[in-house]
């Protein structure tokens, strides 16, 4: 791999740029490999990274249908947290969150990681008791949450002239989390790209898989694409809202529904706003970028929807609630507006595991699963190469919904 | 948005209506099936890409429960129910 630094800048800047090593290779498909991945997202590749690097394995292929780091992970928020409910879940996040810090020097690829904090404006009394709770679970892993008054909201919040006494919601108090940031999503998806490709793993573009393939004893034997049958004794599924679509073909149900989530930017802005605001309670949430655009996300639309752009009226409650706390707002041109569709389980949490099917392993229901990639690729990648889950993923089963063992985390995102 | 044609009200905004998720199989007794059946009652729903019959609330309007069959992918409602005089 090519290292990337000031001197390969300066040294490629003599000759206009035009030596640059391609990131990643496209080698043929080969007929047979040891593990498949399906889908080459922040999932998918992390997975795949980590399957090389952590534990050696690297005759890996990832199958994308589209173009790398074209789904989910170019649609998200690009928001890194750690601030959940469960015991099963926030050191999961608090992983993940570390990952995330380190992964510029890791991958050598500038992620433009901003560690910048996120304020939680609540309206109501019994969602800070919630929240307050959640703060002294994640007391004990070392997560960092804690409450402000209303004037400390406004002083970091500068922006934030409604929602005052006279108000339909006035403001109570917010909370802060610390270690939330934010940071560059193609970065990730092509940083783990990069790291993964020079490991030996390859990624094959343009190859969508109609189906999963199933040997005569019911294990896991390989994916039909549109190039072909490959083979594998081992195959992760991380597509995201295709899940289902995917996982039928080989006659599995799984308890996921596809909804579709809001986003849209506006116009670049002078800085105005340096933390990550949400505001559950009126189904928002933002940040500024790096461009200076204004990056909101808003709620799902109510019905299963398998769309990549949004409804109006989503569109239009997301932006009504957001003037009202945010007035000046009124006059910004909003630029770009988009969803995703994206899978959720009946308790908002996510599923890694192997499946009934063996071999056959998913990594879905990720409501938020941005903040998720390299904790999950970490813990999907051991699953695989170990046969038995990591100790920070093995809550999150298939089989926890046959005892109804939920691990309930419906709002600690927009999932309802 | 969605027009959704409600047998009382004929053709509404989206926004009059409250989903009410997809139609799955018959709720069982819980006591007479084996606890693998209630489970998957209570768990699975049909996710396809493509029509689903779903179940809608107008409960901005008429308060009347009925069931459409709605694409996924291009949101078009395929059947409405009849008519109610």
């Amino acid at each position: 791999m090519q290292n990337y630094s000031f001197f390969s800048l300066a040294r490629n800047a003599l000759s206009s740029h035009k030596n640059w090593q391609a990131a990643w290779r496209s080698p043929p498909l080969k007929e047979e490999y040891d593990v498949i991945i399906i889908g080459a997202g922040g999932h998918g590749l992390a997975t795949a990274y980590y399957l090389a690097k952590e534990f050696g394995i690297t005759n890996v292929a990832v199958l994308e249908r589209g173009w790398l780091g074209g789904g989910n992970v170019a649609r998200n928020t690009v928001t890194v947290r750690s601030n959940y409910l469960r015991d099963q879940s926030i050191p999961f996040y608090v992983k993940s969150v570390s990952l995330y810090e380190g992964l510029t020097k890791e991958l050598n690829f500038n992620m433009m990681h901003s560690k910048r904090t996120m304020v939680d404006v609540v309206h109501n009394y019994p969602k800070m008791r919630d929240l307050r709770r959640r703060q002294l679970t994640m007391d004990i892993y070392n997560s960092t949450y804690e409450q402000i008054t209303v004037e400390k909201v406004r002083q970091l919040i500068p922006a934030l002239t409604g929602g005052g006494p006279g108000s339909r919601l006035p403001i109570i108090g917010g909370m802060v989390h610390k270690d939330a940031g934010v940071n560059r999503h193609d970065a990730v998806a092509w940083g783990y790209a990069r790291a993964a490709d020079s490991l030996g793993v390859e990624m094959h573009q343009k190859t969508g898989v109609t189906a999963l393939l199933r040997a005569s004893n019911g294990d896991i034997q390989g994916v039909e694409t549109n190039k072909g049958v490959v083979k594998a004794k081992k195959v992760v599924v991380a597509v995201s809202g295709h899940t289902t679509t995917l996982t039928e073909t080989a006659g599995l149900k799984l308890p996921l529904r596809t909804m579709n989530l809001t986003a849209f930017v506006s116009e670049p802005i002078k800085p105005i706003v340096d933390v990550i605001v949400n505001c559950s309670d009126l189904g928002f949430y933002f940040s500024q970028s790096d461009k200076g655009e204004l990056v909101i996300g808003g709620a799902p639309d109510s019905a299963q929807s398998f769309r990549r752009d949004i409804k109006q009226h989503v569109f239009e409650d997301t932006v009504g609630a957001m003037l009202e706390l945010f007035p000046s707002f009124k006059k910004l041109k909003l630029l770009r507006q988009w969803g995703g569709h994206l899978d959720i389980t009946p308790d908002a949490s996510p599923i890694m595991d192997e499946t009934s099917v063996p071999g056959l392993y998913v990594t879905a229901g990720w409501w938020g699963g941005y903040k998720a990639i390299p904790a999950g690729g970490l813990t999907m990648a051991h699953h695989v190469a170990k046969n038995m889950p990591h100790p920070l993923m093995e809550a999150f089963t298939c089989n926890r919904f046959k005892n109804l063992d939920y691990i309930l985390e419906t709002g600690t995102t927009t999932a309802r | 948005m969605l027009l959704i044609n409600c047998p009382f009200c004929k053709e509404r905004n989206e926004t009059e209506f409250v989903y009410g998720g997809p139609v799955g199989v018959d709720r069982p007794d819980p006591n007479a099936v084996a606890d693998q059946e209630w489970v998957d009652f209570l768990t699975l729903v049909p996710n396809p890409t493509g029509p689903v019959f779903e179940k809608w609330w107008h409960a901005r309007g008429c308060g009347e429960w009925f069931v459409i069959c709605r694409d996924t992918v291009t949101h078009e409602i395929l059947e409405s129910p009849d008519e109610k005089s």
